[in-house]
């Protein structure tokens, strides 16, 4: 059996690693794995209840306003206050902007580069040479796509910084509303800049995505799983934020259904912590570091939903929203990502249109010295959930369940697959030294880590791989 | 020949890189077309696993004593360091510890490109659950920080071109460029006259002085009320109307926080200062050049430490 591995696993934000076993040119079983420990809901304890939207906005880079967000709403829930109305439409706009540049940037600068022939500097240089099919015209459109969709990006991260301050870690979304009163300048700037933006998503990126379906049919198969989907729901809208502009909602086989988040369980028999006797509640949950922990091999927590292995993303919302449901392929997560750039982009236009100069955008609040506190959100990668529970005015448990931990999840306790494992069955690989297919499904979940590829082929006797000691 | 540059990502959220991609004149196109060779970038390069990793064997051949290593979170230690791995090298994981041990002996110069790279920064936050250091911790040579959450995408091209064009940048006392950390937020601050006003903002989103909300613009070097974020300088965080919290110093988080706390008042033997008293104390401290025997009981330990490294002169006691 030859064993190749593909590490380090790049254009993700983070480590972690995936074994693949490949039986006559195809994907026969996958292990996802996190090789990437950083312990930050241990980080979160004792700290001032205020501080977690602006800490926690460290986990992750690229979808930082998506946390502040998620520990915002665990906050407010928990000193049971609201926003006003312009504070939500403020926050509503910075997690838009974001969600704008991290679609833009994964498309083009992680996901794009898969699929073709670039320009022969570094860092384009050295890289995969097969499966580009693309005519040279289309190719070189791309490449000058790509170099624009950079400047789009900053673009979205300039309207970010225009109502957070700065980004990454803008500090526009805090618990209790948000910070920049909308003045005429400031809603002209933001508009002619988001413009900008969405005249590259309609008329560029849209196109793009579907030149590429055009020219990878396959890949519409290449990826599928069952339909099983999850996400909180995002945008908040409505007088009191009730409503969602994204709806949340659990696809059960395709179907529809309403999220009861009493479901959800954090298994954890495959990966590096101290055992619970049974698989937890978030709430309950404990995050204690277990290298030696005998059949593990992540870092990354199982997250279940009942019993089902939920996958998170722009497909899952648009499923949701009945929006695109043609099936759950490789293709289908690149075009409904860019799809939902479309819509976000469209909101946020009339978004502005409703800020309220004048009006408040904070509602002040006390601490509450005891209390409990959930934020559930949609990111960019799917649902994301911050857990709180205050005492004597300090944190004293916290939990995240990210995105990435649903999708990019290890086997459960009943050695069932996370979703990227189970998309990755069926995968072909025609070229072990080149294995750009495996690069291509991973990457299409957009998940947030620097991963690694074990790429195995069956023949010989596969010995077990061992990461981490 | 242009510059080798190699940006690894250790422990880290990838936020440094992607602040990089926000910078203007000179952009992304023109940095990788003109200005560096940016032979590896984890987050944007094309290469993945052994094509990585001939990219990181070829700068230890051919590239050794040539390329500027600039490495983007922190080192973790914990578990000999497995909490974080850069990749397989023969088929065994190659942990960031191992990595930036071996990629920094052979550079040219090193940066810490973040807080996390420089000083520990939020991933090594108390309790440091992986045992994280910063680059400068596991190296023994002079590293060049540049730090910030996540650093202001010129403060990088800035120093990474002071490098190429004009050789090392003048430093402060924690190795930060001058250039860029060379006063306090507080100095510099559009607001600073309603600081010695006494003018304060009692909750986000006033646009007043954020003193009183906790702002840490007194103890943070960076030229942030300056520069602005993020490529075309439209605001920074107290434009915003909402308090630093410090990102570029050594003490960031954890001696920043709580956030939205504010700085201990200044106490003098027998008299307690309160904060619109303290700008005017800080001012007169340093034009009379007061020293640190009185200066020390002016202010407490930490913050003391801190504007003094920052500005290069040591403490001098007694």
């Amino acid at each position: 059996m030859k064993k190749i591995i593909i590490g380090p696993f790049t254009r993700a934000n983070n480590s972690c690693a995936v074994e693949v076993i490949v039986e006559n040119k195809k994907v026969v079983d996958a292990r996802c794995k996190g090789i990437f420990f950083r312990g930050f809901e241990l980080i979160l304890r004792g700290k001032d209840p205020r501080d977690a939207s602006y800490l926690a906005q460290r986990i992750c880079g690229i979808c930082s306003s998506a946390h502040a967000t998620a520990a915002s709403l665990a906050l407010e829930n928990a000193a049971g206050i609201e926003p006003p109305r312009n504070g939500r439409l403020l926050r509503n706009l910075i997690l838009g902007a974001d969600f704008l540049q991290n679609h833009i940037r994964h498309l083009y600068l992680f996901s794009l580069v898969d699929f073709i022939t670039c320009p022969k500097i570094a860092p384009f240089v050295p890289s995969y040479s097969v499966d580009k099919r693309l005519p040279k015209k289309e190719n070189e459109a791309l490449v000058n796509h790509f170099f624009a969709s950079v400047e789009i990006g900053r673009l979205a991260h300039e309207l970010v910084a225009l109502l957070g301050g700065k980004a990454p870690f803008s500090h526009g979304i805090l618990a209790g509303g948000s910070t920049v009163p909308p003045s005429a300048d400031i809603i002209m700037n933001f508009k002619a800049k988001l413009q900008k933006i969405n005249d590259f998503i309609r008329n560029i990126m849209v196109p793009d995505v579907y030149l590429l379906a055009e020219a990878y049919p396959d890949y519409y198969e290449i990826g599928s799983r069952q339909p099983n989907m999850l996400d909180f729901g995002v945008f908040p809208s409505g007088e009191r934020g009730r409503r969602k502009h994204f709806p949340a909602g659990a696809v059960i086989n395709g179907r529809l259904q309403r999220v009861r988040t009493a479901l959800i369980k954090e298994h954890l028999s495959k990966s590096w912590y101290a055992d619970a006797e049974e698989p937890q509640q978030p709430s309950q949950a404990e995050t204690i570091p277990d290298i030696k922990k005998k059949g593990a091999y992540s870092w990354i927590k199982a997250p279940r939903y009942g019993k089902w292995a939920m996958e998170g993303g722009p497909l899952a919302r648009l499923w949701i929203r009945g929006d695109y449901r043609r099936g759950t392929g490789t293709m289908d997560r690149i075009i409904a990502r860019a799809l939902e750039a479309e819509k976000i982009g469209l909101l946020m236009e009339s978004w502005v249109n409703e800020l309220e100069p004048g009006k408040p955008v904070f509602t002040p609040f006390e601490v509450p010295p005891e209390a409990e506190g959930v934020g559930l959100t949609g990111a960019m990668r799917g649902p994301l959930g911050h857990w709180l529970r205050i005492e004597k005015g300090r944190i004293t448990h916290y939990q995240v369940i990210t995105p990435t931990a649903w999708n990019f999840s290890p086997r459960d306790n009943h050695g069932r697959r996370g979703p990227v494992e189970e998309a990755l069955i069926g995968t072909p690989v025609a070229n072990e030294k080149e294995p750009v297919e495996i690069g291509r499904v991973i990457r299409a979940f957009d998940v947030c880590s620097s991963c690694s590829a074990h790429v195995l082929s069956a023949g010989k006797q596969v010995q077990e791989m061992v990461i981490l000691p | 020949m242009k510059p080798p540059v190699i940006w690894l990502g250790t422990n880290t959220c990838a936020g440094d890189s992607l602040s990089f991609l926000n910078a203007y004149d000179p952009g992304y196109q023109f940095f990788i077309n003109e200005l560096v060779d940016f032979r590896y970038n984890y987050l944007i390069g094309a290469a993945e696993g052994n094509t990585s990793i001939q990219i990181f064997e070829s700068a230890l051949t051919e590239l050794s004593g040539q390329y500027i290593l600039i490495v983007e979170g922190t080192i973790p230690t914990l578990f000999a360091g497995m909490c974080s791995i850069i990749g397989y090298r023969n088929g065994q994981p190659w942990t960031a510890l191992q990595a930036v041990k071996e990629l920094g002996a052979k550079a040219r110069y090193v940066i810490a490109a973040g807080t996390c790279a420089a000083f520990g920064g939020p991933y090594s936050s108390d309790p440091n659950p992986t045992r994280s250091l910063p680059v400068h911790k596991v190296l023994d040579k002079p590293v060049i920080n540049v730090p910030g959450c996540p650093i202001n995408p010129e403060w990088m091209m800035g120093t990474l071109m002071h490098l190429v064009r004009y050789g090392e940048p003048e430093l402060d006392d924690y190795n930060r460029p001058k250039l860029f950390y060379g006063e306090t937020i507080h100095n510099l601050c559009q607001r600073r006259q309603y600081f010695d006003d006494s003018i304060f903002a009692k909750k986000p989103g006033e646009p007043w002085c954020m003193y009183k909300l906790g702002c840490k613009g007194p103890t943070t070097y960076a030229d942030c009320p300056y520069r602005q974020w993020n490529g075309e300088h439209l605001s920074w965080p107290v434009k915003a109307n909402t308090p630093c919290i410090g990102c570029t110093s050594p003490e960031f988080p954890d001696g920043d926080m709580p956030f939205f706390s504010h700085l201990p008042d200044v106490k003098l033997p027998g008299i307690r200062l309160s904060a619109n008293r303290f700008g005017m104390l800080t001012a007169a401290a340093t034009a009379l050049g007061i020293g640190a025997h009185l200066a020390g009981s002016i202010v407490n330990g930490r913050l003391f430490k801190t504007w003094q490294k920052g500005f290069g002169t040591k403490p001098k006691r007694k």
